[in-house]
């Protein structure tokens, strides 16, 4: 892998960018691999380059229908944080956030992981218990998490409108200082290019169209483009889950619905930390090119068309505005959406399937991006062992079955 | 935003008044003590979640307060029809036309 | 300097209303009707902006909406400050204060721009991925300083003073676009009585027609412009909006227009005025009529000051009589860039040449500007512009466009203007809106949008149909019009358009990068997004890299990712990356536009739903009082519930010590209007009860009243209420106050649903009744002085209710407790609640009657161990784990909501979290509310949780301080002790114990 530095770029500078090498190959498929993966989004591209790297296992494809990062790697609002409520999931995300403090020069690929801050404002006196306990457990867990009253939230957050004209005025915050954002295109790409240097084979425009199974046990994928043999398939296909657990016969407990997000013009920096609001409804960052970067909640209808409905725009920017009173005059650029697969209990299902060597890494719903370096490495460990990784152990879909969930409704930044 | 039609009000209404409550058809086991765990937890969170036609189901939360079916495409979010509780759909992934097409129409 | 660039006649600007304004703090001149744009040109204002990477001065552009550069901030008082508005899009008012957005210490002398130029070469596409790594610990430091760089117009910094409104249309035709199609479809559909919306994002309708030279029966397009919209003003259904543009095109033919009402005429709108204002409108038929946009040719130093689109140069001439520029050389593909050779002729300005990529050019306009003179280099483009400030002249050479090779070494021109035309781009962003993919059409080189699918019930027009002699355009209008409004179920009327003399035009010829001889590495910087400074060797080198999608080519190199969404540079760069492929146009693709077209105000999205609107607020009838009586609010819900009532000063603690004692001792009166309340009516209604709540309800008589707790089909507590008997077939459920709607949404759906057989109505009727609690040992007699109710414990014992006189107002009293004490809880008519509760305060002043808030009541059942659901309960409690097995009937025939699901394994651990009472160890402290438990307090973090504390208070009745609380396996842990680590490295002990505290045998309120 041709190594990137300053230094590098100064000297490709000579002889005008001319000498980059390709990020990664267009390999032909071989007729079998160790480990196919279905999903070239950031967690399927996280678990190639984590088992290439990590456990050995090089002989490795990742299958992908359309682009590199092209699902909701490329449509989320990039937001970074650990502090979950219940010990599996705060494990398992602060896993991810150790990860992330160490990613671009593991890669060596900036991923701008930038630690700014996330906030999660309340507004209620339950708001304020509800804090206190996840920061609470936080703090006991070893995840950082810190609690504000109203005046040091009116202290650390511009521009908030911390008085008392608003609807719900702001009673205090959360604050996890080691959370914040990343460049999200980028870790799809340093992920992709690190896998490929290991030898991984990344198959893009080649869509799974069905699964072979020999004995109740998967032996290989088909594409669109021909067979694909594998020892073992993961599945990481986030909002297209569902469908393929239709393909390899059997159901899932996911819904795929919209998320919907937008961007400002970009303007010059005004908000500095990640803002969430449960209550009001809305969230904001703003990105090192400008951009206000701004989501909420999901549509209410199960959707695959990468777009919502246009009142969840208007209560998101409303919300905004509440908060922000300021930002009424900046305009939004553009909006879309993602398909987010959304699991009872608000956790992600990383598991065993009812087809064995068949694995299912899903349900992240909204929380996915963050997730990314944790859960590529624990579904990388689970694929090179075939059992799975002590911090995925509590994910398995059999918890639909024996009632053991991990709710993180009320810790997720929207509710839903 | 979608625009309903709702068949209690026998009126095309905007999505505002509405909300999604799932899937459609989904009964309560007659006998919930006989089911095991496993059936308990399929009956309470496994969906079928397709990429095309699904039948949902909706309420007219703002209107009439009506529970009622609807069959939407979960691509193009065309809704084909909307019926009664108790009543079956007219359109199925089975029985209609599929509308791939459209579908891959418009999913990047 | 006064307006050196305005020509002595021409153009469609009021010369009699000269406006003054400020740019970058020098003071300038224009016209009525003039776009801030048109009169920085007018003034010789070169240099509008640095550039976002390179820091490269730039110049305008356009002269509509696709303009990349003239990007400005705008305002003269912080409040009104706009960060990144278009100069071509907004018109000029007096007064008006704007300034560059980037550049120091000033556009023209901009230092940043020096570190541009050296360091511009390290600065390819994706360089920040490729540095900034190491030290790990410095990225922070990296980012503050890319930071400082980041951005166009910055936001005000004070509250906006200006509202914005919302309005919601339904019509039969919506036409977007009011050039020569749009005006046509209009008539059309006009015409046939159908209710149309014409929008345009522009000052005034007309479109191409405000500015060409093709003449209609004759006369000049303005003409007709002008008759059209008087005919279409006067038709009742028909509604013009202008200065509006069709911004998102939404599922099921739902659009939404963003109106600029008052940004005309001043930075902020007259006081009561709305700013702007956002159509929400359902359209049965759209007829698409958005034009094309004129696309640049991509060639050496084409960012320089000077450089212009042609057609846009022709706006300016025709529309607003200002020339920009003396000599001026045009670069094209296509004949009918000519128009603006013949329109700088008639400006009185020189045209040094044209280089027209084409072999053989003989059009009409190429002919008559070739008869007037001009010389015209043909098989040639301008390759390079010369000039850092502004263009001083073009490089022009011999090209061979399929080859992509400069074929003669060529010759520099003077000229202080150059201007291309690469062809034209129909404008599909809205067709796209919904996924629609756009089609590659090789005879216009150019997307038109693709099908609607059913899924965009869309007609498309003119120009963006691919449809380009100003006569078809026309016609094409016109029928889209009449068969848009056939489709809504309208008859179309016929009518004439105007005659046009159709203009002998050629083919172009497909060039979009120009060659250069150098290669596209090594040449002069040739910009695809001028904007976002996205060059040819960028593209080349991101799918070098690797970038092969055309969605990889643009997040890498941001082609198209600005404020103007790459109007321009789309095509070009999908054309450069195609080519460095060696792959085709089709093959690349193209890649999807999102909503907005052009960017909005989030004001105007969010509409009035802000502060006071932002959400409903729910007051019960007494809040008058509450008010007066100086009760701090707390939000419940949407509900403004009184929290405590303060006296004298007292903070929270005080109030509520005193609250709790007075209720303990004599007697207190808490509004509890906003319970929810539900009736419910009908022979099944028992029944009803008996499966959705997990206890029984068979043998409640009436007059009685009963605690039901509420599951969902997972076995988890979801809500609590008591239910009274009124009648064999009628019964008052209570909610949570947060709950109300939950729980009757919950009732419906199993009505409805599952059960539709049993027969049960369901009234939410929160509203009608306000209910007022009277609680403490002097309530009986509080309450007999203002009831003819017979209150002896006897005939109105505990648990049951009665109706009769209260405050001489017909009530319904229930004698239930949520305090553990003697209570009764007064229900009346909402209207007469105010008077009720006034009477019974008079009534209640011989025994200290005191108002109490929810903060005191919380504390009081606390005492009692009676939980509050959502506080001592999350989505993971059962009833079992709430101490409440007595609540839940294991034998009732029905199988209730929830009894299967609070058998499942998980469900019936032994060592589940269980609700128990915590006493600490020292009474005097209290344990924060969602402090989490441990058993051992020295282990290493992570530490083993064991449940949280979720109800903590002082209290005064008892004097100390006690909490409830979720423990592992707790209820066999009486007596043991659990520890909370707090924040500050202080560790508080507290004991297990039962978590009814006061009063354990209940004697007090059955008293």
């Amino acid at each position: 892998m041709q190594r990137y530095s300053g230094f590098g770029l100064f000297k490709h500078s000579f002889s005008h960018h001319e000498n980059w090498q390709r990020m990664w190959r267009n390999p032909t498929p071989k007729p079998v691999y160790d480990v196919v993966i279905v999903g070239g989004g950031g967690h399927g591209l996280a678990t190639a380059y984590y088992l290439a790297k990590e456990f050995g296992v090089k002989n490795v494809a990742v299958v992908e229908k359309g682009w590199l990062g092209g699902g909701n790697t490329a449509r989320n609002t990039t937001i970074v944080r650990s502090n979950y409520l219940w010990d599996e999931s705060a494990q398992l995300y602060e896993h991810a956030m150790k990860l992330w403090e160490g990613l671009s020069q593991d890669i060596n690929y900036n991923v701008m992981f930038s630690q700014r801050g996330v906030y999660n404002l309340c507004h209620t006196l339950q708001d304020m218990r509800d804090a206190e306990r996840r920061v609470s457990a936080n703090r006991l867990n070893g995840v950082d998490g810190e609690l504000l009253d109203a005046k040091q939230v009116e202290a650390e957050i511009p521009y908030l409108d911390c008085s008392k004209n608003t609807r719900y005025p702001v009673m205090g915050s959360t604050v996890q200082r080691r959370g914040g954002v990343a460049r999200h295109d980028a870790v799809a790409w340093g992920y992709a290019r690190a896998a490929d240097a290991l030898g991984v084979d990344l198959i893009q425009n080649t869509e799974v169209i069905g699964f072979r199974k020999q004995n109740g046990a998967v032996i290989g994928v088909e594409t669109n483009k021909g067979f694909i043999g594998a020892k073992r398939v993961g599945v990481v296909t986030a909002g297209n889950s569902g469908h393929m657990a239709g393909l390899a016969g059997f159901r899932l407990p996911l819904e795929s619905h919209p998320l919907q997000a937008l961007v400002s013009e970009p303007i010059k920096p005004i908000i500095d930390s990640v803002i969430m609001s449960n209550a009001v409804h809305g969230y904001i960052s703003q990105s090192d090119k400008g951009d206000l970067v701004i989501g909420a909640g999901i549509d209410g209808y199960n959707g695959y068309g990468q777009r919502g409905s246009y009142h969840t725009i208007e209560h998101t920017l409303q919300a905004i505005v509440e908060m922000f009173p300021v930002l009424s005059r900046v305009r939004m650029n553009r909006q879309w959406g993602g398909i987010v697969d959304t699991s009872p209990d608000a956790c992600p299902i990383i598991s065993k399937t009812p087809v064995d060597n068949l694995f299912f890494n899903c349900g992240w719903g909204t929380g996915g991006f963050k997730a990314t370096p944790g859960s590529g490495h624990v579904f990388a460990a689970s694929l090179a062992k075939g059992e799975m990784h002590p911090l995925a152990k509590p994910f398995s879909i059999d918890r639909f079955h024996t009632g053991a969930l991990i709710d993180e409704h009320g810790a997720a930044a929207v509710a839903h | 935003m979608l625009h309903i039609f709702c068949p209690y009000c026998g009126e095309l209404r905007s999505e505002e008044e509405f909300h999604a409550k799932g899937q459609a058809h989904i009964a309560r086991p007659l006998d919930p003590d006989a089911c095991s765990d496993a059936e308990w937890g399929e009956y309470m969170f496994f969906r079928d979640n397709p990429r095309g036609i699904h039948h949902e189901l909706w309420v007219h939360a703002a209107g009439c307060r009506k529970y009622f079916n609807v069959t939407r495409h979960t691509v193009t979010y065309e809704i084909l029809e909307t019926y009664k509780v108790g009543e079956k759909p007219s359109v199925t992934a089975a029985g209609a036309p599929d509308k791939q097409v459209v579908a891959e129409g418009v999913t990047a | 300097m006064s307006q050196v660039n305005r020509l002595a006649k021409g153009g469609r600007i009021d010369r009699s209303q000269a406006l003054s304004f400020t740019f970058n703090g020098q003071t300038y001149q224009g016209f009525a009707g003039d776009s801030l744009a048109a009169a920085l040109l007018a003034n010789g204002v070169d240099i509008v902006g640095r550039s976002f990477k390179y820091s490269r001065p730039r110049g305008i552009v356009a002269a509509g909406a696709e303009e990349p550069n003239a990007v400005l901030q705008i305002g003269s008082s912080e409040a009104a400050q706009i960060p990144n508005v278009r100069a071509t899009q907004q018109a000029l008012y007096s007064g008006l204060v704007a300034n560059s957005t980037n550049g120091w210490p000033s556009v023209n002398t901009d230092l940043m721009g020096i570190l541009g130029k050296v360091g511009g070469g390290m600065m390819p596409p994706g360089f920040y991925y490729k540095t900034f790594m190491y030290p790990q610990n410095l990225w922070m430091t990296y980012e503050k300083y890319i930071r400082k760089a980041a951005g166009l117009g910055r936001s005000p910094t004070e509250v906006d003073p200006d509202i914005y409104d919302q309005l919601n249309q339904h019509c039969d035709v919506l036409i977007v676009g009011a050039g020569p199609a749009g005006l046509a479809a209009a008539l059309a559909a006009g015409r046939s009585g159908a209710r149309v919306i014409l929008a345009d994002e522009q000052e005034e309708f007309g479109g191409s027609l405000l500015d060409t030279r093709e003449t209609l029966d004759g006369k000049p397009a303005t003409d007709w412009v002008a008759q059209a919209i008087a005919e279409l003003q006067a038709m009742p259904e028909v509604t013009l909006l202008p200065r509006a543009t069709v911004n998102g095109y939404h599922d099921h033919n739902f659009l939404t227009i963003h109106q600029r009402l008052t940004d005309h005429l001043g930075e902020t709108a007259p006081m009561g005025q709305a700013r702007q204002r956002m159509h929400r409108v359902r359209a049965k038929r759209v007829v698409l009529a958005s034009g094309a946009h004129e696309r640049p040719l991509v060639y050496a130093n084409n960012d320089v000051p000077g450089n212009m689109l042609a057609g846009a140069v022709s706006t300016y001439v025709r529309r607003y009589g200002v020339a920009p520029g003396q000599e001026l050389v045009l670069s094209t593909n296509n004949d009918y860039a000519y128009r603006v050779v013949l329109d700088w002729l008639d400006a009185g300005r020189k045209v040094v040449a044209v280089a027209d990529a084409r072999s053989n050019p003989r059009g009409a306009w190429v002919e008559e500007a070739r008869a007037r003179g001009v010389r015209i280099l043909t098989g040639s483009a301008v390759i390079e512009a010369r000039g850092s400030k502004r263009v001083t002249g073009a490089r022009i050479c011999a090209i061979d466009a399929k080859a992509h090779k400069v074929t003669s070494p060529g010759e520099v021109l003077d000229c202080d203007l150059i201007v291309s035309s690469g062809g034209y781009s129909p404008v599909v962003h809205l067709a796209s809106h919904l996924g629609g993919r756009p089609e590659w059409r090789e005879d216009i080189l150019g997307f038109v949008p693709g099908p609607g699918n059913g899924i965009q019930q869309r007609i498309d027009a003119g120009a963006v149909n691919g449809v380009f002699a100003l006569g078809d355009v026309l016609a094409n209008g016109f029928e889209a019009g009449a068969k848009a409004a056939a489709e809504a179920g309208y008859k179309a009327v016929s009518g004439s358009l105007p005659q046009v003399e159709a203009l002998h035009e050629e083919p172009m010829l497909a060039l979009f990068q120009v060659p250069h001889d150098k290669s596209t590495a090594r040449a002069p910087k040739q910009f695809v997004d001028l904007q976002n400074d996205v060059t040819a060797a960028g593209i080349e080198l991101a799918t070098r890299e690797g970038f092969e999608s055309v969605e990889h080519v643009k997040r890498y190199t941001a082609l198209g990712f600005g404020t103007d969404q790459g109007k321009l540079g789309n095509i070009n760069g999908l054309a450069i990356a195609a080519r460095s492929m060696g792959i085709s146009i089709v093959q690349m693709g193209t890649t999807m536009f999102r909503p907005n077209y052009t960017p909005v105000t989030f004001g105007a999205v969010a509409g009035r739903h802000c502060g006071e609107l932002f959400d409903a607020k729910r007051y019960t009838a007494m809040q008058a009082w509450h008010v007066k009586n100086g009760a701090e609010f707390e939000d419940v819900g949407q509900w403004k519930r009184p929290w405590y009532f303060p006296k004298n000063g007292e903070d929270l603690h005080a109030a509520v010590a005193r609250e709790c004692l007075a209720v303990r001792s004599s007697v207190g009166i808490l509004d509890a209007s906003t319970l929810g309340k539900i009736d419910i009516q009908g022979p099944d209604a028992r029944e009803f009860l008996n499966r959705v709540y997990t206890n029984a309800w068979t043998k409640l008589d009436v007059g009685k009243a009963r605690y039901g707790l509420m599951c969902k089909e997972d076995g988890m507590v979801f809500d609590d209420g008591v239910t009274a008997c009124l009648g064999d077939n009628h019964f008052l459920m209570t909610t949570t106050t947060g709950g109300a709607a939950r729980v009757l949404e919950w009732l419906e759906i199993y009505h409805q649903t599952e059960w539709p057989e049993l027969k049960v109505y369901f009234t939410s009727v929160t509203d009608h009744w306000a209910t007022m609690t009277l609680s403490g040992p002097n309530s009986r007699k509080l309450l007999a002085k203002v009831t003819d109710i017979d209150l002896d414990k006897d005939a109105f014992p505990f648990m049951s209710w009665k109706e009769g006189l209260v405050g001489g107002v017909p009530a319904r009293v229930f004698r239930i407790s949520f305090t553990g004490e003697l209570s009764y809880e007064v229900n009346v008519q909402a209207d007469y609640a105010l008077g009720v509760w006034e009477q019974i305060i008079e009534a209640g002043k011989e025994f200290d009657l005191t108002p109490y808030g929810t903060e005191t009541m919380h504390v009081l059942r606390a005492e009692k161990g009676f939980i509050i659901v959502g506080q001592d309960t999350d989505a993971s409690v059962t009833p079992d784990d709430l101490n409440m097995g007595w609540c839940v009937g294991r034998t009732k025939p029905f199988s209730w909501i929830g009894k299967r699901g609070m058998n499942r394994a998980d469900c019936l651990r032994e060592d589940r979290k269980q609700l128990v009472g915590l006493k600490p160890v020292d009474p005097n402290q209290v344990l924060p509310e969602g402090a989490q438990l441990v058993f051992d307090p020295k282990q290493s973090i992570p530490m083993q949780m064991v449940g949280h504390v979720t109800s903590s208070y002082m209290s005064a009745a008892m004097g100390y301080s006690f909490a409830m609380a979720v423990v592992k396996g707790g209820l066999k842990r009486m007596g043991e002790r659990v520890f909370a680590p707090l924040a500050d490295g202080s560790v508080i002990e507290a004991e297990i114990c039962s978590s009814v505290f006061y009063d354990p045998k209940g004697d007090r309120q059955n008293v």
